[in-house]
């Protein structure tokens, strides 16, 4: 660190400093920072003719307990997490299975299906929704055309219009646009296992699913774990399918509602209600805190098994 | 299948069928990835009728029509939608990896104070979405008179992707060999001309990876369009569809080709840079 010596010798005002990191720390502040932080403030008022006042905890106790807030807020919140689970349930296991199958030794093409199976991941969410609920349209009638050709034709149901196969229909429409992510970082994953482990597990006389169960798992659970927290954040964010697909009423009777969409609600109002910055801040308190939560455990559980299974 | 094994154990033969079923399962699956997309595309060039009498057939000379292409550019103004995606995208993209780029430098580079609180801030940002400071950034948006301009959608964009851009770029510069500045230093290079003549040009790898990963989420962003510049004027392509789709949505012809436009030019850029995308997520850039 002779450079800070120097500085520290001459002590010139570290006029490169401001140079370097002013402009991008100002506008990270200014859009970033000061925003949250001033939603969380935000949510702790309440705006009354024109006029803000300080209400505490007040807005939450409303979003939790007020008859008018509480249901739509608690529907929200477990159907974000249903979305959570249909997403961990499916993409990363299916991810998983995918990469694996990438990472057999001397597959031929296997870039060719990596770019071709990460091509929805590329599009816009808005875009996924529209061209599923084409392609669900009972309208249009190709799904239902495709289930008679393999003869589960009288499984087909408008899965999207109907309150109890709504939100699941969605997740599956997620889960197909993103499983390229799971797929891709758990095969970058694989890649770098050393091949000596792997021969040592071999000549130890391990068939390759046993490989594979003791050898292979413990050393991507780290990026499973990566994976589940990607999903998790993105999730209890998740905005555009639903609002796309459904429009800001997440219907049919608000069975797809996430907190996305009871957060964009909130702060601009529907039908009869009217739209309330302090109540919009603090649905988005609320999702600040739910993804904190999720962040820490995260950090804790990949902390500890970065160090079980350094190598 | 073991007992298989113990009667073939020539590794040539055991390996055939293996393999066969490795390429089956991609192959299904990757089917299932492609064919919902291949038909809203196939189909925006057929006319109504065959839209609906034959939906996973080809245009035939007799149904290839482009009406839904023309209906599309005659309703709804996609040049300029794609136009404000496009400045948006790039100065964004461009801003994030030039201020990333000097922030990395400096937290990496420079020991001062707050520098470890300034590096745990970005690295905040990450895992926090930005979009739960709409409420304050709408209002600080009003504030600016920035509502439904471009450079509001610009300012959040590069908020949203200076954190992982810093992150990234302190990685690399970490891996720069100190000799190299020291030296420059000795010869009492200036710091500017250190960071702009010695490492910028070193980064160039990162930074592409970095590119990537900022822009497609900028790109394909509905909220802060909708939220920050619903105006026709400054509408991003992905507002504009939502928009066009959920007016025009019996007609089928301009859905689809609608669809189309959004999805080829995407899907032609991901095709030329699909390498470079997947080597960055596959290099452990993102760990």
């Amino acid at each position: 660190m002779t450079s800070s010596n120097q500085h520290d010798e001459k002590k010139p005002f570290p006029w490169h400093l401001v140079f370097f990191l002013g402009p991008g720390l100002l506008i990270y502040v200014v859009f970033s920072v000061y925003p949250l932080l001033d939603t969380l403030v935000l949510s702790l008022y309440q705006e009354q003719d024109g006029h803000s006042s300080f209400v505490g905890l007040q807005n939450f106790i409303t979003l939790i307990t007020d008859d008018t807030w509480s249901h739509a807020f608690w529907n929200a919140l477990a159907n974000n997490f249903e979305f959570f689970a249909i997403h961990m349930l499916l993409q990363n296991p299916i991810g998983l299975i995918l990469a694996v199958l990438l990472s057999s030794p001397k597959l031929r093409l296997s870039s060719t299906y990596r770019t071709l199976i990460f091509m929805p991941t590329m599009l816009s969410v808005v875009i996924i929704g529209f061209v599923w609920q084409l392609l669900l349209s009972p309208i249009w009638g190709i799904a239902e055309n495709f289930l008679y050709d393999i003869g589960l034709g009288q499984y087909f149901d408008a899965w999207l219009g109907k309150e109890s196969s709504a939100l699941i229909t969605l997740g599956f429409i997620s889960v197909w646009q993103f499983v390229g992510i799971p797929m891709m970082l758990i095969y970058a994953t694989l890649l770098n296992i050393p091949d000596d482990i792997i021969d040592a597990s071999v000549v130890d006389g391990a068939n390759s699913f046993q490989t594979f169960w003791h050898i292979k798992l413990p050393l991507i659970l780290p990026t499973i774990a990566m994976v589940s927290i990607l999903t998790f954040v993105a999730n209890f964010n998740a905005f555009e399918l639903i609002y796309a697909v459904k429009g800001a009423l997440a219907g049919p009777n608000f069975s797809t509602d996430l907190m996305g969409t009871f957060f964009y609600r909130t702060f601009f109002g529907f039908q009869l209600q009217q739209g309330s910055a302090s109540m919009g801040a603090a649905v988005a308190t609320l999702m600040f805190l739910i993804i904190l939560v999720g962040v820490m455990l995260f950090l804790f559980f990949i902390q500890r098994r970065i160090q079980r299974f350094q190598f | 299948m073991k007992l298989i094994h113990r009667l073939m154990p020539s590794n040539g033969l055991r390996q055939l069928p293996k393999s066969v079923s490795v390429h089956a399962v991609l192959l299904a699956y990757t089917i299932i990835a492609l064919f919902p997309i291949l038909v809203v595309v196939i189909n925006s060039f057929k006319d109504r009728r065959a839209i609906f009498r034959d939906p996973l057939g080809l245009p035939t000379h007799d149904s290839f029509t482009l009406v839904g292409f023309q209906q599309v550019l005659l309703r709804s103004d996609f040049g300029l939608y794609s136009w404000n995606s496009l400045v948006v995208t790039i100065l964004a993209v461009g801003l994030v990896l030039l201020l990333g780029a000097m922030a990395a430098w400096a937290l990496t580079e420079y020991k001062f104070k707050g520098n470890l609180l300034i590096t745990f801030l970005f690295a905040m940002g990450i895992m926090i979405p930005i979009r739960l400071g709409t409420v304050s950034i709408l209002s600080l948006m009003v504030d600016l008179h920035l509502v439904n301009t471009l450079t509001a959608l610009v300012l959040v964009y590069i908020a949203q992707g200076l954190p992982l851009a810093v992150y990234i770029l302190s990685e690399f510069v970490r891996t720069i060999p100190k000799e190299l500045t020291e030296a420059a230093r000795c010869d009492s290079v200036s710091e500017y001309k250190i960071f702009f003549c010695i490492i910028l040009p070193l980064l160039k790898p990162a930074m592409a990876t970095v590119a990537v990963f900022t822009m497609i989420p900028i790109w394909n962003d509905l909220w802060f369009p909708l939220i920050l510049a619903p105006g026709e004027s400054t509408r991003t392509i992905t507002l504009g569809v939502q928009q066009f789709v959920g007016q025009y949505v019996t007609d089928w012809n301009s859905v689809l080709s609608a669809l189309t436009m959004a999805i080829v030019p995407v899907l032609i850029l991901y095709t030329i840079f699909s390498r470079q995308l997947i080597r960055g997520l596959t290099s452990g850039a993102v760990k």
